[in-house]
């Protein structure tokens, strides 16, 4: 038997032994991420070592911002001022009204003995950057898991809902827009009343209204507020205005685009809104009942 | 000393592992700054062209191991799906440390023209492990931060290998 001489050089395996082992380890956190969900200490660790990166790669559109704020004239200033002394007095009117109206409907929710509307507590975050990514709309905030932010928290500012939080690390959390297209919110049609589910497309200042009849009451200029029957944002936030509503009798549905009211790309800083809500608890599930055969198709 | 590429007769002294993760650290960096809208669809993967330059200049001191550790860096700080990253990277770092002899032996201009289809596998390892988890295809112009990548490369080509220059001795005269 013939024995090839030693190497000259050690060099480990090949290139493409290495290969195929780093794909496999890819393909096995890819699966381990994507369908069950396994990889989020991991996730966690490694976030706290890139944290500085994002903190720092952060800092130039941070310190741009802050000269551009200290330049600010003082006729500009002035301006804004008076324009929120204004829209102060035009908001305490109606603000005083609705210390009355609210008084009211406490009142009117005892009679009816219905449950009591909940205000959500509010935390102010602010954007970082938005999530690199072609195929999502996300952004990262500086408040995480540290200032008690937790996954599935609405996200607004002051125009209306921004999205959710969908992953949240030691110091800063990940917040999916509405625009992006695995995301949904519940609404209901400030006017009709109807209620509908309003999807993200994917790419930025279009929502669909998703599933609904032909003969749907919606015209556009619509409001769209949150109705609240998911769970996870608090009813009656602003969330969008109907663009146009296209009603075609070859579909099952009506094409409906809404646009967003908050400032979904432009946003610097938001509210991270948390909010419970006493939700019965789940009747209990029926026993299990023995697997039939199932019947062959056709 | 006039700045332009290496030529193929010139001996470099061997590239600082200290300056090879300042450049790394560096691309990361690119890649974290707030890129948004249409800069960051055109915007080249810094990380990748320069891992891809050492993958071939140094393949024996930046390889897979390297490429799958930044690929999953890469994962956390753009919040995508774990490993997306990682696995694009490996892929480079073969390409690269396989066809390393190859690329050395063109001029820089055919080099750039090398380094376009490796820099696309990147891209198109990603779109497809991202279509396959239910994403949409973000039109023609996800392509093009290839394009800008590889224009990065003679640039690269021409800066990277300065540390690495022999130091000119007293003796010779100055052309």
């Amino acid at each position: 038997m013939e024995h090839s001489p030693p190497p000259f050089f050690k060099t480990g395996p090949t290139p493409l032994a290495r290969l195929l082992i780093f794909s496999a380890l890819s393909f096995m956190l890819l699966a381990a991420d994507a369908r069950f969900g396994y990889l989020a200490p991991l996730r966690q660790f490694v976030s706290i070592v890139v944290y500085p990166f994002q903190r720092i790669a952060a800092a130039p559109a941070d310190i741009l911002r802050r000269i551009g704020e200290f330049f600010v004239t003082h006729s500009s200033l002035r301006e804004e001022n008076a324009r929120l002394l204004q829209e102060m007095l035009a908001n305490s009117a109606s603000l005083l009204q609705l210390k009355a109206l609210q008084a009211e409907n406490r009142h009117l929710r005892e009679l009816l003995a219905a449950r009591s509307r909940i205000t959500p507590e509010a935390r102010p975050a602010e954007v970082l950057y938005a999530a690199r990514d072609p195929f999502s709309r996300k952004v990262i905030i500086d408040q995480g898991a540290r200032n008690e932010v937790k996954a599935g928290q609405a996200v607004a500012d002051a125009r209306g809902v921004v999205g959710q939080v969908t992953r949240v690390y030691p110091w800063l959390a990940e917040v999916t827009l509405l625009t992006d297209k695995g995301h949904a919110v519940p609404v209901q049609n400030l006017r009709s009343g109807l209620r509908g589910v309003l999807f993200g497309v994917g790419h930025d200042g279009t929502l669909e209204l998703r599933f609904m009849p032909l003969s749907a009451d919606v015209q556009p200029g619509d409001q769209l507020v949150t109705s609240g029957i998911d769970g996870t944002y608090p009813p009656g936030l602003p969330v969008a205005e109907v663009t146009t509503v296209e009603r075609d009798a070859a579909l099952m549905f009506a094409r409906i685009h809404a646009r967003p009211l908050s400032g979904v790309a432009s946003h610097t800083h938001v509210l991270v809104l948390s909010w419970q809500r006493d939700v019965p608890e789940l009747p209990a599930e029926p026993a299990p009942q023995p697997k039939r055969r199932k019947g062959k198709k056709g | 000393m006039a700045l332009r590429p290496p030529q193929s007769h010139e001996i470099l002294r061997p590239a600082r592992p200290g300056f090879i993760a300042l450049t790394l650290a560096a691309a990361l960096f690119a890649n974290l700054l707030p890129w948004t809208g249409a800069a960051l669809l055109i915007k080249p993967d810094f990380l990748a062209v320069i891992l891809l330059y050492w993958c071939v200049r140094e393949p024996r001191k930046i390889g897979f191991a390297v490429a799958w550790l930044l690929g999953l860096t890469m994962d956390i700080g753009n919040a995508t799906l774990f490993g997306q990253h990682a696995l694009a990277y490996t892929l480079l770092a073969y390409a690269g440390v396989t066809l390393h002899r190859r690329v050395e032996r063109f001029t820089i201009a055919q080099q750039t023209l090398q380094v376009v289809p490796m820099l696309l596998l990147v891209q198109v390892a990603t779109l497809l492990v991202r279509m396959a988890a239910g994403a949409d295809f973000p039109g023609l112009l996800y392509f093009s931060g290839s394009l800008t990548g590889a224009a990065l490369w003679p640039l690269l080509s021409t800066l990277l290998p300065l540390p690495q220059r022999p130091k000119a001795s007293p003796d010779q005269l100055a052309i």
